[in-house]
C-alpha cells in the first residue's frame, strides 16, 4: 500500500489532485482513499491532503503519519512547513520548483530521494494559469509508478470537460520532465 | 509563523474552557496564508484611509507620514484594500516576487 | 448491474437517496454534512429526481417540515450533524411517535462545548431514546447500502418508523473511496413505491400529532416501544434480502475472528475497520484478539449480542461519546446492562476514544486490547489517551 501526503494552499487544488488520483486508481480496479486534512476550508492557507492506494481493500482509517511520497504543490510552503516530516527515509519528496537539488537541500531536511518538476512553468504554458495540481499528478505518477498515466484521462475528462486536454497535456509533460535525483 | 497553544493536561483546562489572556488571537499569524501581498504606491496615495477602514483583518496601519501599510504577520492577501483604493495606489503582487 | 466508482462518501449518500426517488428533501447545511445538503439540492435542481428541496432556515425547521411532508405521503430525506441534530431534538421523538418513515443521514460530529467540528458519536447518543431506528455504517459502501435499506425498513407497514443512517463526519463524509452503486432498476425492484398508512388529505380526514392525556400516554408509549422492538425482525429480513441481491452481508452485530477470541474489541462506525487491522496484527503476535462491530444500534440487538459474546473472556468496548456524570460510554453501559442477567458473561472494560476527531491508530487498538486482558481498568471508563 502506498501512502501519499500533498502540501498545497487552499484554492490551489490539492484536494482535487487527491480526488483525481483516487479516481484513477479506482478506474484501474485498484482500491484508494483520498481525503483532505479535515477542517474548515480557507483560501490561501497551507493545507494537506492524503491518498492511500492499494491492490486490496483498504481498511485503515486513521491519519497518515509516515507517507511513502510527499508532493509539494507550492514551493513557498517549504519555508513554512516541514514538508518532509514523517516521510519514510526510503520515500520520495516531489517538489514543484525551479531550484537546483543543491539549493533545495539547503532548505529541506530530507536525506532521501528528491524529485523536482517545474510544474508552475508547465502549467503556465499548457493551462495559462499557475494551478499546478494536475501537472504535479503527472510527475507523481512517474516517480511512484502507482497508477498508469492513461488512467488519469477519464477522471480528467469527467472533471474538466472542455479543458481536459490541456490538463492531460500538462500532466504528460510533467510525467516526462520530472527529474528524480 | 506562530504556534497554537493549548493546555497540556486536562487539569489545566480552565472551567468552561475560558481563555483569560486577552488578545490571544494575535499569536496566530495568519500572514502565512498569503499568496499575494499589497504594495502601496505612495506617489498615488491620497491618504483617504479607505484601505485602513476596509481591511477585514484590521491589519492596515497608518505610519508617521500618513501613508498606509499592511502588517505582514496578519495580512492574508485578500486584496480588498487594493479593490477599494480610489486612486488605484495599491497593487497585489505574488508573494515570491 | 451497478457501477464501481470512486466518490466522496457524502456525495454518495445523496446519490443513494436519489436512487430511492425521494419526493422531498428538507435540509439545513452544517459541517461536515454540508456536501450531502448541497448535493441533494443539486440533484433536485438538475431535475434528476422529481422532488422538492425545502431551503429551511434551521434544522428544527428541517425536521418539522420533513414531518409535515411525510404526513402528506411524501418519501422524505434529511441530513444533519451535531448541534443541528440537537436543534431538531425536540421534534425527533415526535417523528417516531407519529410513525413517519423519514430517513435522516447523520454525519456524526462532536457536540459543543468546546466547539468542535470533527468526528465522534456524541450527537447521535443524545438521540438514543427518541425511538428512531439507527444504523451505523463503517465505510462508503455501507453508507450507500444502508441509506437505501433505511427507506425500505422505515416504510414497511410492520415498522412505520423514522430511520437514521450514521456515518463518521470527515472520516467518511470527506473520504473518496470506491463504491459499487446498484443501478436504478435494482433499487426500484428492492424499494417499491411508498404506500403510506395514512396521509393528511381532506377526503380522508385524520388528525396526526395529537395530545395524549395521562390516561393514554403510557399505552401510546408502549405501542411505540413494541413497534421499534419488533422492527428488528424486518431489519434482519431486509438485510438478508440485500445479501441475496447484492452479495453484501449485513448483521446487527458483525463478528470478526471471535470464534476463539480471548479479548474482543467492540466498535461502531468506521473505526471498526482500523480495529480489524489491529486484531490481525495481534493475532500474528499470538494474541487471541477479536472484534464485534455493531451495525444496528436501535433497536438494540440484545439476542445477537448475547450470542456474539459467548466464549469471550473480556470485552473492550470503545465509545465515542460520554454520558457525563453517568456510566461513561453509552455503548458500554448498554452492553453491561444487556448482559447483567447472564450467568456467564465477559468482563467488560470501557475506553472513550476518538473524541472530537482525535485520531485512533492501529497501535492504539492493540494497546487497548493488551490492557483489557486484565479484565479491569483502573476506572469504570477511561478517556483513552487523555493528557494529564
Amino acid at each position: 500500500m502506498l501512502e501519499i501526503r500533498w502540501h498545497g494552499r487552499g484554492g490551489q487544488g490539492a484536494v482535487t489532485s487527491v480526488e483525481l488520483l483516487a479516481l484513477s486508481a479506482i478506474e484501474e480496479g485498484k482500491y484508494a482513499q483520498g481525503f483532505p486534512s479535515f477542517g474548515p476550508e480557507r483560501r490561501g492557507a497551507p493545507v494537506t491532503a492524503f491518498n492511500r492506494v492499494n491492490d486490496k481493500q483498504i481498511k485503515i482509517r486513521s491519519g497518515i503519519y509516515h507517507p511513502d511520497v510527499v508532493v509539494v504543490l507550492d514551493e513557498s510552503l517549504v519555508a513554512l512547513v516541514d514538508v518532509a516530516e514523517g516521510l519514510k527515509p526510503t520515500g520520495i519528496l516531489l517538489v514543484n520548483t525551479t531550484k537546483s537539488l543543491a539549493d533545495l537541500k539547503k532548505i529541506i531536511r530530507f536525506e532521501g530521494k528528491i524529485a523536482t518538476c517545474d510544474a508552475t512553468g508547465i502549467a503556465w504554458k499548457e493551462l495559462g494559469v499557475p494551478i499546478t495540481n494536475t501537472t504535479m499528478l503527472g510527475a507523481l505518477l512517474k516517480v511512484s509508478g502507482i497508477v498508469k498515466l492513461a488512467s488519469l484521462n477519464a477522471p480528467l475528462e469527467e472533471r474538466f470537460g472542455r479543458i481536459a486536454p490541456k490538463n492531460q497535456a500538462a500532466a504528460k509533460r510533467a510525467y516526462e520532465e520530472v527529474k528524480i535525483n | 509563523m506562530s504556534e497554537k497553544k493549548w493546555p497540556e493536561t486536562w487539569q489545566e483546562v480552565n472551567p468552561g474552557c475560558m481563555v483569560f489572556r486577552p488578545g490571544s488571537a494575535a499569536a496566530y499569524h495568519t500572514g502565512s496564508w498569503r499568496a499575494m501581498r499589497p504594495i502601496w504606491d505612495n506617489a498615488k496615495c491620497i491618504k483617504c484611509g479607505v484601505c485602513y477602514i476596509y481591511c477585514p483583518e484590521g491589519c492596515v496601519t497608518e505610519d508617521a507620514d500618513g501613508f498606509f501599510e499592511a502588517n505582514l504577520d496578519y495580512c492574508k492577501g485578500c486584496g480588498i484594500c487594493a479593490h477599494e483604493c480610489w486612486p488605484a495606489a495599491i497593487k497585489m503582487v505574488n508573494e515570491e516576487e | 448491474m451497478g457501477k464501481r466508482v470512486g466518490m466522496e462518501v457524502a456525495i454518495a449518500a445523496a446519490e443513494a437517496a436519489a436512487l430511492c426517488k425521494f419526493d422531498v428533501a428538507s435540509v439545513y447545511p452544517i459541517t461536515p454534512q454540508s456536501h450531502v445538503a448541497e448535493h441533494l439540492s443539486d440533484i433536485v435542481n438538475d431535475g434528476r429526481v422529481d422532488a422538492s428541496f425545502m431551503t429551511v432556515e434551521s434544522e428544527h425547521s428541517a425536521l418539522s417540515s420533513a414531518m409535515g411532508a411525510s404526513a402528506t405521503g411524501a418519501r422524505v430525506v434529511t441530513a444533519t450533524s451535531s448541534q443541528g441534530l440537537l436543534f431538531m431534538g425536540e421534534v425527533m421523538p415526535i417523528a417516531s411517535a407519529m410513525r413517519l418513515p423519514i430517513v435522516m443521514i447523520i454525519a456524526n460530529r462532536a457536540v459543543s462545548g468546546p466547539i468542535n467540528i470533527w468526528n465522534d458519536h456524541s450527537d447521535i447518543m443524545y438521540m438514543r431514546d427518541t425511538g428512531w431506528i439507527s444504523f451505523f455504517a463503517e465505510n462508503g459502501q455501507e453508507v450507500v447500502d444502508m441509506t437505501i435499506q433505511a427507506f425500505r425498513v422505515g416504510e414497511d407497514r410492520r415498522v412505520m418508523l423514522p430511520v437514521n443512517v450514521n456515518m463518521d463526519g470527515f472520516q467518511l463524509t470527506h473520504m473518496i473511496e470506491p463504491i459499487l452503486f446498484p443501478d436504478q432498476e435494482e433499487v426500484d425492484r428492492f424499494l417499491p413505491e411508498y404506500v403510506p398508512y395514512a396521509t393528511l388529505h381532506p377526503d380522508r380526514p385524520v388528525s396526526m400529532g395529537t395530545l395524549g392525556m395521562p390516561e393514554i400516554y403510557t399505552e401510546a408509549q408502549k405501542a411505540k416501544d413494541v413497534a421499534i422492538v419488533n422492527s428488528i425482525k424486518v431489519v434482519k429480513e431486509v438485510w438478508k434480502e440485500w445479501g441475496k441481491l447484492f452479495g453484501r452481508k449485513y448483521e446487527p452485530i458483525q463478528s470478526y475472528r471471535t470464534r476463539d477470541a480471548d479479548v474482543a474489541l467492540v466498535t461502531m462506525g468506521s473505526m471498526g475497520e482500523t480495529a480489524e487491522i489491529a486484531v490481525d496484527a495481534l493475532r500474528k503476535q499470538g494474541v487471541k484478539a477479536g472484534l464485534l462491530k455493531i451495525k444496528l444500534w436501535r433497536p438494540f440487538p440484545f439476542a445477537e449480542l448475547k450470542k456474539a459474546v459467548k466464549g469471550i473472556r473480556v470485552l473492550a468496548v470503545t465509545d465515542r461519546a460520554c454520558s457525563f456524570g453517568g456510566p461513561g460510554g453509552p455503548v458500554c453501559s448498554e452492553i453491561r446492562s444487556a448482559l447483567y442477567e447472564e450467568s456467564v458473561r465477559p468482563a467488560i472494560v470501557n475506553y472513550l476514544i476518538g473524541l472530537g476527531g482525535r485520531d485512533v491508530q492501529v497501535e492504539d487498538f492493540m494497546e487497548m486490547v493488551r490492557r483489557a486482558a486484565k479484565g479491569k481498568l483502573s476506572e469504570p471508563y477511561e478517556f483513552y489517551g487523555v493528557r494529564g
